[in-house]
């Protein structure tokens, strides 16, 4: 009895959620590049973490402390990869550019869910 | 510039080492060298058993001190006495290596005819245990690390000489330890080549990486980070994990091809063991 109430109780927070969402959405004008922006910051965290993506490792990138110098420095990302497919795929498996690339295949090998590499190209695609 | 020399000198040493015709070990050896010596111009040749230190005057101050008063003194001393100490039967280790175990580990690891296997110094001490009625040593540290140290410290200023001879057996384990060294393993899908042969010099994070030239002739390593000393392939383990690969078997047959590649490469270059490292 009592986990039907939690899950009735669950499941009406969830509607009144969606419908939030779904409310908010026509509002705001910006809501494009405001998601952006989060996915963006959600990305950068993702990103500095040294469990998850740990491109300081090997990257200069933005305001990073400690970086190695393995890979280029991650700058003006938006003139080098004008296709986001093809950035995309540098971080999802950079063998494919670079057969013998040190860098890890963080989608492929599954380091990272395709939502965190969705996120970190929203990142590197603002340095 | 420089990083399209490396590239193409990084295509020419992988052409050289896939190339279908099995190319001898002496002639992978000169290359190897020489992609070495060609990457880092100001270190003279001896100077690469000194690791990370041969190419970074920055740290090398701070770590000559350390060697000064090295912090493997202590285990030298245990090494020793656990060397002298008799068995229960009488004998000692001496009886069981050529000129009384001094000064001959850097003819290991080498090729045993008779077995067909390669034995590693590590392996030749548990050997020489069990055929004395004593149980074997853990590999990776403890008694066994300061052993080691300590007849690599008699052997200190000869250089590494490790033959792989003409005998298909020979060649056999010679090729998988080159395959294990170049092989990509790991989530991570890095081999050892990526980070010390063609990353060597550069930095992953803090952290400077060491050349694989000479990378063997300082082992076993008194490490502060293992507040201990610790066998070669106690190292092994330890960068396999790093890219997240599952550490193999101490003195296991992949670890074994490994250290006869790894070591057979560094052939010519002096027993400076064991070391200090961070
Ligand atoms: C172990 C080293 C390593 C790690 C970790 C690494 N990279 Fe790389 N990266 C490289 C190297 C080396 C290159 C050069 C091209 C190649 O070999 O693939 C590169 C290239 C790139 C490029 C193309 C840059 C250009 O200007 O052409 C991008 C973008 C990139 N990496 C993003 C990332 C991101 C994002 C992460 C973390 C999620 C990451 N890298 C983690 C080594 C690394
Ligand atoms: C992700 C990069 C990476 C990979 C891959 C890697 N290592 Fe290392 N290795 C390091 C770092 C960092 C150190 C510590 C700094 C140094 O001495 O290079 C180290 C240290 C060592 C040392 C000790 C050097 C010394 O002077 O004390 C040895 C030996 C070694 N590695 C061998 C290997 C072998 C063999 C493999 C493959 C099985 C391998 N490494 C794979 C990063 C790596």
């Amino acid at each position: 009895m009592r986990k039907t109430a939690t899950k009735i109780v669950l499941s009406a927070c969830s509607v009144a959620v969606m419908t939030g969402s779904l409310m908010l959405t026509p509002f705001s004008t910006a809501s494009a590049a405001e998601a952006a922006k989060s996915a963006a910051d959600k990305g950068k965290a993702v990103a500095v973490n040294r469990k998850q993506g740990n491109c300081l490792a090997c990257h200069a990138m933005g305001d990073g402390t400690l970086p190695g110098n393995i890979g280029p420095a991650l700058v003006n990302i938006k003139l080098r990869f004008p296709n986001r497919a093809v950035l995309r795929e540098q971080i999802w498996d950079a063998t494919t550019r670079n057969p013998n690339s040190i860098m890890p295949p963080f989608g492929r090998h599954k380091m990272l869910s395709e939502e965190q590499i969705d996120q970190i190209v929203e990142y590197v695609y603002t340095l | 510039m420089k990083r399209l020399l490396t590239t193409i000198l990084v295509i020419g040493l992988f052409g050289a080492f896939t190339a279908p015709a099995m190319a001898a070990p002496e002639d992978e050896l000169k290359k190897f060298r020489s992609y070495f010596e060609k990457r880092f111009p100001k270190t003279p040749f001896n100077d690469f058993i000194n690791g990370v230190y041969s190419i970074d005057p920055a740290s090398r101050a701070q770590w000559e001190e350390i060697e000064e008063f090295p912090p493997y003194e202590l285990n030298l001393d245990k090494g020793k006495k656990l060397f002298n100490t008799p068995f229960a039967n009488g004998k000692t280790y001496a009886s069981c290596f050529e000129n009384g175990g001094e000064g001959i580990a850097n003819r290991y690891p080498f090729f045993d005819k008779d077995s067909g296997k390669v034995v590693t110094l590590e392996a030749a001490i548990n050997t020489c245990r069990s055929a004395n009625g004593e149980k074997p040593l853990k590999y990776k540290k403890g008694a066994m690390a300061d052993i080691s140290a300590y007849m690599h410290y008699t052997t200190r200023g000869k250089l590494t000489n490790v033959e792989v001879p003409n005998d298909p057996r020979a060649m056999a384990i010679y090729k998988e330890g080159k395959s294990q060294f170049y092989a990509k393993r790991g989530q991570m899908n890095m081999s050892c080549a990526d980070c010390h042969v063609y990353n060597a010099g550069n930095k992953i994070r803090a952290d400077l990486l060491s050349p694989a030239l000479g990378h063997t002739t300082h082992f076993p390593v008194y490490r502060s980070k293992w507040g201990g000393m610790g066998t070669l392939h106690r190292r092994y383990g330890g960068c396999n994990k790093q890219v997240r690969a599952k550490p193999l078997k101490a003195q296991g047959p992949e670890y074994t091809a490994l250290e006869y590649f790894h070591t057979y490469m560094s052939n010519g270059l002096e027993i400076n063991g064991p070391g200090a490292r961070k």
